[in-house]
């Protein structure tokens, strides 16, 4: 796979998908405690979203940075557009200002998220590492 | 290594007029948090208010600087 080819992907995947998250591991095993704490946010919200593991390929990431303008991991896409990091995410979640961003009700409970991530109602992997190579 | 104190210093003289407060979160040099207060985010995003302080290591983050994890805030809005 080429470097434009991943970059048409992401491209396509951040286009395609309402909520998109790029992350370190999965939203069921992710691999850094940042990527953790974002999964946790969208989780508790309960809204679906696509993930994908950057991982595989550290061309993923440098694609991903290129497109952004974003220089860490995660990076959650709402519409097309960065929301932001771990930081941003968590700190919008505390606020409701991240429900209203993707389009769902606060929940009840005001509490952080904590990882990890359980039952994440995310759609299926797209599965980039499949392709790659 | 980076080490907290330099890293306290470039945002201060970056972003002049701002405060730092930066720590390294695991002691490796490579993990670190920094809250910013700095007149310069009255105005911005999120987004933009993290990427002026991105902005000051360049591609350092995500680099030697693994993680840097921000809170930015106004001088406002921290009292």
């Amino acid at each position: 796979m080429t470097n434009d080819e991943i970059r048409d992907f992401i491209q396509q995947s951040i286009g395609e998908n309402h909520v998109m998250l790029f992350m370190k591991g999965t939203p069921e095993q992710p691999m850094c405690g940042f990527s953790a704490r974002t999964a946790a946010a969208l989780n508790a919200l309960g809204v679906e979203y696509s993930a994908l593991d950057i991982l595989p390929d550290p061309r993923i990431r440098q694609e991903l940075s290129g497109l952004s303008q974003w220089p860490t991991i995660p990076q959650l896409f709402v519409d097309g557009k960065l929301v932001g990091g771990a930081d941003i995410v968590t700190e919008m979640y505390e606020t409701g200002e991240l429900a209203d961003t993707v389009g769902v009700a606060q929940p009840a409970a005001e509490q952080v998220p904590e990882p990890p991530a359980v039952e994440a109602p995310q759609t299926a992997p797209l599965g980039l590492e499949n392709r790659l190579g | 290594m980076p080490t907290p104190g330099e890293l306290k210093e470039r945002i201060e003289i970056a972003l002049p007029g701002s405060t730092a407060e930066v720590q390294d979160l695991t002691g490796g040099g490579d993990h670190f948090r920094a809250e910013v207060i700095s007149e310069r985010f009255d105005g911005l995003s999120r987004i933009d208010r993290h990427r002026l302080v991105y902005d000051v290591f360049g591609d350092e983050v995500g680099g030697p600087i693994h993680a840097l994890s921000l809170k930015t805030s106004t001088p406002e809005e921290t009292t």
